[in-house]
């Protein structure tokens, strides 16, 4: 366990170091709902109805624009040949490079959605589904982009492809997650759309690692 | 400890050794010779188990690789082209986060490695600022630390400076002395005694398919 909390120190380190990481998929973030409204409406009322999606397909995008990353640089230096000849577990090396690639994106991106539901007129009783909506929905884009960077790691131009892969399995969450938030805005319970929510994450934690540490091995090993 | 049987591999339909038969034994050093694209590099991903293309038999300590991965690993370093150095990271984090993936890297501190490959003082500095060959001593302050038995180093002399290149044939010349084995390619002529060194040339194994 101990090297668990050792990877993610040393990835959360790396991100500190090089900013761009942490703060680019944030404005990218910001950016969607400042242009928003200036391309399509500032008329509030409709600004509120549209902010669920908006704000969720923002969310969902900036992080996958940074999920490339999880892998890339720690293949072009050697890092990931040397994490493979190591005796140490690749699950729970992948878990903990998931779980950094997390917190600085999807973590950071709930942390910040209250400012976007305030520039888009969500109404204050959507807040809270907002924010826990994108806690229990971002690992899970996480945990798919992750298949997708291990699977396109040996690739020099794999963002592309990274997309046409990945996206289609984020379908899911961005239904339920933007629901979570719609109905939560409307004053609806949204008890069961946290609940599939929850359930697709606790699935993802329990597959998708071996989906990635299968996907890295075939990138590497070829 | 370490046989290899058989082995074919090919890439991009040219055939890059086919039938190689070699062992290795404690006390020995084998070191790979061929020209730029003989399949120097990719002998030695397969012996480290980083690349499956290929067909044969590779066994360690009589069984086969794929069994014995997890013991493998923590008897067998491997330094390839590229050093696994973190530019955004200091020596000192480098090194450490090193030893935590590969416990077989015990035999020094951190600053007793740095010492030796002559990076002392330069332990906070992030290694995009040193040098190239600076950032390859950071790769190589590994061979102080492993008290691994088999290494694996491809073409562990580059970018280092004479001195540099002596101490690390010093190195070699002791962990295979204590018993060690070290398969290695380089263009370099090697400074071992004679008993324990023995090379064999890729470009002489292209069997015809």
């Amino acid at each position: 366990m101990s090297f668990f909390f050792a990877a993610i120190k040393r990835d959360l380190l790396l991100s500190f170091r090089h900013r761009n990481d942490i703060v680019n998929p944030l404005a990218f973030f910001l950016m969607v709902a400042v242009m928003f409204p200036l391309g399509v409406s500032p008329e509030p009322k409709f600004l509120a109805e549209v902010a669920p999606g908006v704000i969720w397909v923002a969310a969902l995008l900036a992080s996958l624009l940074s999920v490339d990353s999880i892998f890339r640089t720690d293949y072009d230096d050697g890092s990931l040949e040397q994490m493979l000849v190591s005796p140490q577990p690749l699950l729970l090396l992948v878990l903990a490079k998931v779980f950094s690639h997390w917190l600085i994106s999807g973590f950071c991106l709930a942390l910040m959605s209250p400012l976007l539901a305030l520039m888009l007129f969500l109404p204050s009783e959507g807040l809270f589904s907002l924010i826990i909506s994108l806690l229990l929905g971002t690992p899970t884009l996480s945990l798919i982009g992750a298949i997708g960077a291990g699977l396109t790691v040996g690739l020099r131009k794999g963002g592309v492809l990274i997309s046409l892969l990945v996206l289609p399995l984020y379908i899911p969450v961005l239904i339920f997650g933007a629901g979570t938030v719609q109905a939560g805005a409307m004053g609806m319970s949204i008890d069961g759309y946290l609940a599939i929510l929850a359930a697709i994450l606790v699935l993802s934690i329990m597959l998708t690692p071996f989906a990635i540490v299968a996907a890295l091995k075939i990138s590497i090993r070829g | 400890m370490l046989e290899v049987n058989n082995l074919f591999c090919e890439r991009d339909e040219r055939i890059l050794f086919d039938k190689l038969h070699f062992e290795i034994k404690a006390g020995e050093v084998l070191q790979i010779e061929g020209q730029n694209g003989s399949g120097k590099t990719t002998l030695l991903r397969i012996l480290s188990g980083l690349l499956d293309a290929f067909e044969g038999d590779i066994l360690w300590q009589k069984k086969p690789l794929d069994e014995v991965r997890e013991s493998y690993y923590q008897a067998m370093l491997y330094v390839g082209h590229l050093a696994g150095v973190k530019a955004a990271l200091s020596p000192e984090e480098n090194l450490a986060w090193m030893m935590r993936l590969s416990p077989h890297l015990n035999k020094l501190t951190i600053v007793q490695a740095l010492e030796k490959v002559g990076l002392y003082g330069f332990e906070d500095v992030p290694c995009h600022t040193l040098s190239a060959g600076q950032q390859r001593r950071v790769g190589l302050a590994r061979l102080y630390l492993s008290s691994a038995p088999l290494w694996i180093l491809d073409e562990p002399f580059t970018a280092l400076d004479k001195k540099g290149v002596a101490e690390k044939e010093a190195l070699i010349a002791e962990h295979v002395n204590m018993g060690g084995m070290v398969i290695l390619t380089t263009h370099h002529e090697l400074n071992i005694p004679n008993q324990s060194l023995r090379s064999f040339n890729l470009d002489d194994k292209k069997g015809a398919r």
